[in-house]
């Protein structure tokens, strides 16, 4: 497992480079224009260079290899420098956003908390919620828990996070005005009243996107209960005379969990790349408006950061549930 | 049942060996669930195939004076803005949104399945797929869709006709960026199966890896590939309205269901039923599809069979 | 009679209490909605109206124009003209006077030569300014005194007012943006973030994209202004949002550009919390016909050049029935309400410019299927009207916007009623308004037959708007499809008429000559088929005072006079 981890990390070098360079590709490939936005009253040879200032006018592998070393050199040094208190990186130019012309990791930072707090809790609220009724409906199933669950899980699921939200802001901060329906990042927890105010304006994004992830994740395991409920071992392990309560929540739950642990390890580079469409409705402004609103700007430096980043976390937990896979099935073998 | 098991064995022996896919319908069939799955689901392709000829208001057409109606006879849904009848653009909405769902679905569970069982059964080609899987999710969703639709729009609307040739695109772009889960999980099932004593057994007696992965393989990974199934159709449905929300899918006056949801929802309060007929066809497709695959995980799965 | 005289001053006071007793800061914390989020507070880099609005409220020029598109003194103490010695008699120069005592938020005095480094900043040659063309033709900016600057020009210029006025010409500080010119201005993150002002507030967090946090500005010229201590700016989500977070829930104080159907608008003012607000500026919405042949079947590089013209748009009937097919009283109703008039002009304000002209208003499709006819065009067994096999089949493009495909699809419909077929397109407004010359989804290169989008232009003065539609403007491959004559219109009547405009420096007679122009364009020749004179619909809550809107400037631009309602 040791070798194979370390080879995997090896190997993770060169494919993420490898990403890196397909996703320069594609963005450059994508029609947009990063002055789009602008009004229509700027004539053209004003645009034509602005464009200039941004660096538009150098040859596309020019501008990989730059933002490459910008990326793996310059700004891992403005990282430490902050840590160490040290001035490695100082005069370097680092990656530079064409919205904000500010480098992107600063805006990146200020994202996160936002981005973790919500969508962060609303995942392992989801992950909680999930496991048990996917297990409870496996155990019972066509209970009614069961039925009601699939048809929550179901509804959840296929009815999108544009229209929930909206409903959620209609019903609570309209019509009963007990939550705000617009989030304010410069909160700061610090008391009580604060921290009922924080509560108050995550509830609902949080329960629109774990009632989202709760509904994907509680189909996989009870269909991956129910697959290893039938199962030679189980029989046996109830003729050993186990508890039931053994049986299931140790042989069963434990055999069951691959497909879970693989959809939980995708899931968990998308809390990074936040949620888009109820970031927007609930103008949580965390990673996701920061990407969209990107993308939407054509703002290639920023759109490139932020998906490769993206990258290196897929990565990773793809990884992650690779070696998980070993432990929860110790039969297999990479090696 | 083992009391009365003697009679019925004798009758049993006395008729004609039943084929496999009866005993599958049989069990189907005895699955409550599923039938009604499957009865909302044909009702609904009903709908949304047969009604067009039932119910001829042209779902485009603007009878501008008579719009934001409420419910009535004249008007079953009600019209939108422009005055456009809504239940028939729900019944032209159904034809694309089931068409577009069900074909991005089986094309992303395809593409997963193939790359997630290849994966997990050759060990030569894992480390290749996988690494094509990190790229897939790693790649920017709009800003792919958009190269997509600039290379190929005009090409492919040249070769079958605007409608058809946007159909293709959208099928396959959907298809294509949305495999990468069922691949990663597949593969994850085909990793531990791989490892059991039945596949240990077909290969000690020298099954062929075809053969193997068709008997031995695909029956046991069904069940995650079908809850992949469901919620695939769900999020190609919202996919699709995405789409034509950002200029990249049908002509704007093309109605989906995802399409009449997303143009609902500014008008929740004033006329909620707008949000709620798309938003009600839209779960109950992904409910009935879900039973439906319930019902079929269950009666293809012979230990289930026969109880 | 003394007592008397005292009662009534006591109940005059009362009266007037909220002005006599007005004191910087005291009504506490207002609210705003973009929901654009700004990204940078420097206008220079960026030109987006919600970038140029939030930062209206900390920095500012020398004149404003106020709700009725007049131009006034703001940093300065008069407007200058030519009659009080302003501006030179030839017309080449023109000095402003900056009215005395006026401090940056830092303390330090505002003086000319901050006016003269605003010009040096945005024309560095390695700068890539947004608003450079604001300082076209501008010879030199120069300080005269302490309190005077004179700009001169390379030519006569009949309207020298370009720079400095408006949101677009803030006065930045010398002293904070010394080391930022040319090819350093995209690193002076602090500066562009937090620039210091002579306006009404000051930043204290700026987020870009999300949220920003201004206080009051100590140093303000006016003690008794602004009312409120502190503002909270956030940005981002869809107007929708915005308009609920003011009228609905009363979350905020001010929201901008509500661009909602009339209806979900009167649904929300019912609430009660709030009330929206409308002004008119010149943004039209048009449908522009392409005078050349979009067809794919062209080779790539001449699709939509003047090497083919139009086969069925180029037929002036042609263009003036698709106009008279349309009901624009209706289009308003479904897609503006309030906040959008039927108009004939692309020019429909100021006064002194607009044309007059209406004969496009009322819906005619009886007199548009009859000229269709006379013109030739029969329908054939399809009902599509053709003419020597030319079939009139359209493409209709435009960008991704609800209002837009309503249009659209109503569009649509009227022309089928006049025998013509109509394939639309949307394209998503980040492709179609981008530039970039690989898409073939660009307005500029309007591989389609007709397309809507809205326009208009800065200031008051049209005559650079109309120059657009010179014959050589037209976008095409030499010019990597860069240029402003989308319909690449072309005729030498125009071009000498324009030319004439630019000559001209009586004012009535330049509204004649733009009128003309305009008509040329329009009503004349339906090149242009001008649908919607656009305006502006912003909501506040009813607790919000003193809110005036603007189209002519910044939205915020008399913010310091907002107050609370008591």
């Amino acid at each position: 497992m040791l070798t194979y981890t370390l080879r995997r990390l090896l190997t993770a070098v060169p494919t993420l480079i490898f990403i890196s360079f397909v996703i320069f590709l594609l963005l450059e490939l994508a029609p947009g224009d990063p002055l789009a936005d602008q009004p229509l009253t700027i004539p053209a040879e004003v645009r034509e260079r602005m464009r200039t200032a941004m660096g538009l006018d150098e040859a596309a592998h020019v501008r990989y290899w730059k933002w490459l070393v910008q990326f793996v050199w310059v700004e891992p040094q403005v990282i430490l420098d902050r840590w160490l208190g040290t001035s490695m990186a100082e005069g370097e130019l680092r990656i530079l956003s064409w919205q904000f012309r500010a480098p992107v990791f600063d805006i990146i930072w200020q994202r996160i908390p936002q981005t973790l707090t919500v969508v962060g809790i609303a995942y392992v609220v989801g992950v909680m919620i999930a496991l048990p009724i996917g297990i409870v409906s496996a155990y019972r199933q066509y209970s009614w828990f069961d039925q009601i669950g699939t048809f929550v899980s179901m509804v959840g699921f296929s009815v999108p996070t544009f229209f929930t939200g909206v409903l959620l802001i209609v019903i609570f901060s309209v019509n009963l005005g007990w939550f705000p329906s617009i989030y304010d990042t410069t909160l700061r927890v610090t008391d009580w009243p604060s921290f009922v105010r924080q509560v108050s304006q995550m509830v609902m994004p949080v329960a629109v996107l774990a009632l989202y992830n709760a509904a994907q994740i509680s189909r996989f395991m009870r269909s991956s209960m129910l697959d290893n409920l039938n199962q030679d071992y189980v029989r046996t392990a109830r003729a050993k005379g186990m508890g039931e309560t053994t049986v299931v929540l140790v042989h069963v739950l434990r055999n069951s969990l691959i497909p879970v642990v693989t959809v939980i390890a995708l899931g968990v580079p998308t809390i990074f790349a936040g949620a888009i469409i109820t970031e927007q409705v609930f103008k949580v402004n965390g990673l996701g408006q920061l990407l969209i609103t990107a993308i939407q700007a054509n703002d290639l430096p920023m759109v490139q950061t932020l998906t490769f980043v993206f990258a290196v976390l897929i990565v990773t937990f793809n990884l992650i549930a690779d070696i998980l896979y070993g432990i929860l099935d110790p039969r297999i073998r990479y090696d | 049942m083992t009391e009365l098991a003697p009679a019925p064995a004798v009758e049993a022996a006395l008729r004609p060996p039943r084929s496999q896919w009866r005993d599958v319908w049989d069990q189907f069939r005895s699955h409550r669930g599923a039938l009604f799955g499957l009865l909302v689901f044909g009702s609904i392709v009903m709908f949304s195939v047969v009604g067009p000829y039932l119910w001829t208001v042209d779902p485009k057409f603007i009878a501008i004076r008579s719009r934001d109606l409420g419910m009535s006879w004249a008007h079953p849904f009600g019209t939108d803005q422009l005055g456009r009848d809504i239940f028939a653009r729900m019944m032209a909405g159904g034809r694309v949104s089931l068409a577009v769902g069900l074909t991005a679905m089986a094309l992303s569970i395809l593409l997963g399945t193939l790359i997630g069982v290849t994966a997990g059964f050759f060990r030569r080609l894992d480390g290749l797929l996988m690494r094509l899987t990190d790229l897939f999710l790693a790649l920017p969703l709009l800003p792919l869709l958009l190269v997509m639709v600039m290379l190929f729009r005009e090409s492919l609307a040249r070769q079958f006709g605007p409608e058809t040739g946007i159909f293709l695109l959208i099928v396959v772009a959907i298809g294509v960026t949305s495999w990468m889960q069922t691949a990663r999980i597949v593969r994850g099932e085909v990793l531990a199966l791989k490892e059991r004593e039945f596949v240990l057994a077909a290969r000690s007696i020298g099954t062929p890896p075809r053969r193997m992965i068709l008997r031995h393989i695909l029956p046991n990974v069904l069940s995650p590939i079908m809850v992949s199934a469901t919620l695939g159709i769900a999020t190609a449905i919202i996919t699709e309205s995405a789409l034509s929300f950002l200029g990249l899918g049908f002509p704007p006056d093309f109605p989906t269901w995802g399409r009449l949801l997303f143009d609902g929802v500014d008008y929740l309060q004033q006329f909620p039923e707008r949000v709620i007929w798309p938003g009600v066809y839209i779960s109950l497709t992904v409910l009935s599809v879900n039973f439906i695959g319930d019902g079929l995980r269950d009666a293809l799965d012979p230990r289930i069979r026969g109880r | 009679m003394r007592l008397k005289t005292a009662l009534l001053g006591a109940v005059a006071l009362a009266a007037f209490a909220p002005a006599a007793m007005a004191e910087r800061g005291a009504d506490g914390q207002v609210n705003i909605i973009y929901w654009q989020a700004p990204s940078i507070l420097n206008p220079y880099l960026s030109g987006g109206t919600k970038d140029i609005e939030a930062a209206s409220m900390i920095i500012e020029p020398l004149g404003r124009y106020d709700q009725d598109g007049v131009l006034q003194a703001w940093l300065a103490a008069e407007v200058p003209t030519v009659e009080n010695g302003g501006v030179a008699a030839d017309l080449t120069s023109i000095t402003w006077k900056i009215r005395p005592g006026i401090l940056w938020s830092d303390g330090t005095p505002f003086t000319s030569a901050d006016v003269v480094f605003t010009h040096e900043y945005c024309t560095h040659p390695e700068g890539g300014c947004a608003q450079l063309s604001k300082f076209d033709g501008v010879e030199s900016v120069e300080a005269i005194d302490d309190l005077t600057v004179k700009i001169t020009f390379k030519a006569p210029t009949p309207v020298p007012y370009g720079p400095f006025t408006g949101g677009q010409g803030p006065v930045i500080q010398a002293a904070q943006f010394a080391n930022c010119l040319g090819a350093a201005a995209p690193g002076c993150t602090d500066a562009n973030f937090y620039p210091i002002g002579t306006g009404p507030f000051r930043v204290t967090d700026f987020r870009p994209n999300d949220v920003i946090q201004m206080e009051a500005n100590p140093n303000y010229r006016d003690p008794a202004k602004p009312r409120f201590a502190t503002v909270t700016f956030k940005g981002g989500g869809d107007a929708a949002a915005a308009g609920r977070a003011v009228l609905e829930t009363g979350e905020f104080d001010y929201a901008w550009n509500l661009q909602l159907a009339p209806s979900v608008i009167q649904g929300m003012v019912a609430a009660g919390k709030g009330q929206a607000i409308s002004a008119f500026g010149t943004l039209v919405e048009r449908i522009e016909t392409n005078m050349t042949n979009p067809s794919p079947d062209l080779p790539e590089g001449e699709r939509s050049t003047l090497k083919h013209p139009h086969p069925f748009l180029s037929d002036p009937a042609v263009r003036k029935a698709l106009s008279m097919a349309i009901d624009r009283e209706l289009l308003v109703e479904v897609g503006y309400g309030q906040a959008g008039r039927p108009t004939c002009t692309i020019v429909p304000s100021p006064p002194n410019f607009a044309s007059t002209r209406d004969d496009c208003l009322g819906q005619d499709v009886a007199g548009a299927n009859a000229l269709l006819d006379e013109a030739g065009w029969l329908r054939g067994a399809d009902g599509i009207r053709a003419k020597d096999g030319v079939r009139l089949s359209i493409l209709y493009q435009t960008s991704t916007n609800a209002v837009r495909q309503d249009f659209q699809a109503l569009v649509k419909q009227w022309w089928s009623e006049i025998g013509v077929e109509t394939e639309l397109k949307n394209v998503s407004a980040s492709v179609f308004f981008g530039g970039d010359p690989g898409s073939p989804d660009t307005f500029q290169k309007f591989y389609a037959d007709v397309e809507m989008y809205a326009n208009n232009f800065d200031g008051t003065d049209p005559q650079s708007y109309l120059a657009n539609y010179r014959c050589g403007n037209e976008p095409r491959p030499e010019t990597g499809w860069q240029g402003e004559n989308i319909n690449r219109f072309c005729d030498p009547a125009y071009d000498a008429l324009l030319d004439e405009l630019a000559r001209t420096a009586n004012f009535e007679e330049r509204g004649r000559i733009a009128r003309q122009l305009a008509e040329m364009l329009t009503v004349d020749s339906y090149t242009i088929i001008p649908l919607v004179d656009r305006g502006r619909v912003s909501a506040h809550s009813n607790s919000l005072g003193g809110v005036v809107l603007n189209t002519w400037d910044s939205e915020l631009w008399n913010v310091a006079d907002w107050y609370r309602v008591k």
